[in-house]
């Protein structure tokens, strides 16, 4: 019937949208299910971060770098300081690395369980993203414990952490170790190997490596496209080195190297190989050290004139921080190089002639946090 | 039949007391409202066991804290219903928008009419019974589609146009699936499919391996017709935001709620009816009025738990996806299942 023609309908998928993760507006332009254009729109979550940083103290911007990626606040906070710290030449003492590891790769497991758990309730599967919020709850215990607050911690400072480990936290982390491998298996027998979720992902959403390079993606979603690349091991800072773990990449075990799929598992291995080193790190704890975590925090922060940039890896990716001194107390400017902001833009790419499902799919295994997109 | 309901009920004898005349309007409507009350009451039941399905499932407790047990939790939610404000969007087709949820509810409350509840008893003994039902069912897409429509919001829409698509597909199947049973019982009528399945053990399921495949068939096609995950499209409420009752708000959503959990029973007494044995006893007995009751109840639930468990198990569809297991998987096994069981029944 060539008489008959369709027409393109333009969907506006959020701001208030379930599965935008966030205040994202995508622009859709569809043709009943099939989706020919996609146009994100970003800005509903801007707070200025970069200008306030112009007007805060060092140690006072800290506070706002918790509140770009909100789900990996401790992540944040390491990136910052390495900038600052490398700026101030400060030397970190060796128990307050250990300490900064296990509470990073702790954050980065609570990460990576938000997103693997919104990602299945996003498919359709409600039940692991409880899962994974019920294991989660156990690290955000921890951390209240740690720090005193369970999502902005407000934790590193340049040159120490604002508080030591309290008694008996190492051997309540050890205990979540054992509870938690266990829990990774259930997860995979619950969502990984399901037929229907792998009929979903598999062969969804591909990322061609070289793509992947262009666009500049990092963390799990560069690493899903089959590139080894990783912060930790290409561009060691903290004590990274020192720690065996593997780098998990995306080699197209259910469909091509590169789709939903591929990105998916990589945190669910990411999870376990963090767990590796939160072990290595209790095992070489300094355990004999009594001194105080903030003795190297200097008392007032005032940088030379210079210019830095430091880059640490966070779970969604390569987390960057450009900083220009004027030697005041107030650093010149603050440029936040964000993950989730090079990783959505890869978006429109994969967005042609998909399903409105599969939309809702590779968004979620994007993983964006729209607080360190709109800074 | 309804006097036999009402006289078994005890009302009939009430009625006339009262000084109803014989084959008055007031003897079938009284019986009709049987039924309303039973879909009332299972929904009620059905929504807090499947907040309790899902709570356990999900490592949690679930309602706890209004009544015991949080039993009165979806009396709670109904009264939170009734008292909302009744949103008709301005831009929306008034008497479309109205007349869906209406619709959509006809549908399920209709099909209790044939439903065998136990020997004898049933509402409407119609020579076509099964024919009546799946006729009938049908009706909700056409409230849907008008829901869709009618809210003049395109997720809706997107929703509506899933959920026709996907009813429509799946009636294919599962009509097959019964036909299949039909082929062996020779009738249409309710009452007699389960005569005829008296004395098997678990009524067709394992007469012959044929019907056991089309009483599969039947759960999975069931499972799309009421909207069920992994085939929940149509309310994806990932994708769609919440598909066709996306608008809906009050009272007008609390009948769609209604008809969604109706529908779950619905589909289930069909399976348990047509497949294993309905009012039967599990080993093929005629059972008496009372446990007949109970053992088509009891076959039936375990069904829409079966439905819990896997929505609170398994992830969803694409589009795609969902027709391509209709008509290129379930159809030709379907076909496949009816040619074998009529040969089944010519040559064995």
């Amino acid at each position: 019937m060539p008489h008959l023609k369709t027409e393109e309908m333009i969907m506006n998928m959020g701001p208030q949208h379930p599965s935008t993760h966030g205040v994202l507006r995508l622009e859709l332009v569809t043709d009943g299910e099939i989706v020919k254009s996609i146009t994100p729109h970003i800005g509903y979550l801007h707070r200025c971060f970069e200008k306030h940083g112009e007007e805060l103290t060092y140690p006072m911007i800290i506070p706002f770098t918790d509140r770009l990626d909100y789900l990996a606040s401790m992540n944040n906070n390491h990136a910052f300081v390495l900038a600052v710290e490398k700026l101030l030449n400060l030397e970190v003492p060796r128990k307050v690395e250990f300490i900064r590891i296990i509470v990073a790769e702790l954050q980065r497991i609570a990460s990576h369980l938000v997103a693997i758990g919104t990602f299945g309730a996003d498919i359709g599967a409600v039940t692991p993203f409880l899962w994974t919020f019920r294991d989660r709850e156990i690290i955000l215990n921890l951390f209240e414990n740690l720090t005193g607050a369970r999502m902005l911690y407000n934790y590193m400072w340049p040159g120490g952490v604002s508080r030591d480990f309290p008694k008996g936290f190492r051997e309540e982390l050890s205990a979540f170790i054992s509870y938690f491998r266990p829990k990774i298996k259930d997860l995979n027998n619950l969502l990984t190997g399901n037929h229907i979720f792998i009929s979903r992902t598999a062969n969804v959403g591909i990322l061609p490596k070289e793509v992947a390079i262009n666009y500049n993606c990092t963390g799990p979603v560069l690493r899903g496209s089959g590139v080894n690349w990783d912060l930790r091991k290409d561009d060691p800072y903290c004590i990274y080195p020192e720690f065996e773990f593997e780098i998990p990449t995306g080699k197209g075990t259910m469909g091509t190297v590169g789709d939903t799929w591929d990105r998916y598992f990589i945190r669910c291995q990411e999870m376990e190989q963090s767990l590796n080193i939160i072990e290595q790190a209790l095992e070489k704890y300094p355990v004999d050290d009594v001194s105080d975590v903030q003795a190297a925090v200097p008392r007032r922060i005032k940088p030379p004139v210079g210019e830095v940039y430091a880059r640490a890896e966070n779970p969604r990716g390569e987390l960057g921080f450009y900083i220009i001194s004027d030697g005041g107390t107030k650093p010149f400017r603050v440029k936040a190089k964000s993950p989730c902001f090079v990783n959505l833009a890869v978006l429109p790419a994969l967005g042609q002639g998909i399903m409105i499902s599969d939309i809702v799919a590779i968004l979620g295994s994007l993983d964006i946090v729209l607080g360190e997109i709109d800074r | 039949m309804h006097d036999l309901v009402l006289k078994t009920l005890g009302i009939g004898d009430l009625l006339a007391w009262l000084g109803v005349p014989d084959g008055s309007l007031v003897y079938p409507i009284v019986a009709s409202v049987f039924p309303l009350i039973f879909l009332i009451l299972f929904a009620l039941l059905a929504v807090y066991a499947e907040r309790k399905v899902s709570a356990f499932i999900q490592n949690r407790l679930g309602p706890m804290e209004t009544g015991p047990w949080g039993l009165f939790q979806t009396v709670a939610d109904i009264l939170k219903l009734i008292q909302k404000e009744d949103i008709t969007p301005t831009a929306s087709d008034k008497i479309l928008f109205f007349v869906a949820p209406v619709l959509v509810f006809t549908g399920t409350y209709a099909s209790l009419a044939v439903l065998p509840w136990s020997n004898g008893f049933v509402g409407a003994d119609l020579n076509v019974g099964i024919f009546y039902l799946l006729a009938i069912s049908s009706l909700v897409v056409a409230g849907l589609l008008m829901a869709g429509w009618g809210s003049n919001n395109k997720w809706s829409l997107y929703g509506a146009v899933r959920s026709t698509a996907q009813i429509i597909s799946y009636e294919i199947p599962a009509g097959l699936a019964v036909l299949t049973a039909i082929v062996t019982t020779g009738t249409l009528n309710m009452t007699g499919i389960i005569q005829q399945q008296e004395g098997l053990f678990f009524g067709y399921l394992f007469a012959s391996p044929f019907l056991f495949v089309a009483f599969i068939i039947y759960l999975i096609a069931s499972l799309a017709e009421v909207n069920r995950t992994p085939f929940d499209l149509p309310e994806a409420e990932s994708e769609l935001v919440g598909g066709y009752h996306t608008e809906y708000s009050g009272m007008k959503f609390a009948m769609f709620f209604l008809s969604e959990y109706g529908n779950m029973f619905v589909v289930s007494a069909i399976a348990v009816s047509v497949f294993l044995g309905g009012w039967l006893t599990p080993w093929g007995t005629v059972p008496s009025y009372g446990m007949g009751f109970f053992w088509i109840l009891v076959k039936s639930l375990f069904f829409v738990f079966f439905q819990m468990w896997l929505r609170w198990t398994l992830p969803r569809f694409r589009v795609d996806q969902l027709m391509y297991l209709c008509w290129k998987v379930l159809i030709p096994i379907a076909f496949a299942c009816l040619i074998g069981q009529a040969a089944w029944v010519v040559y064995l």
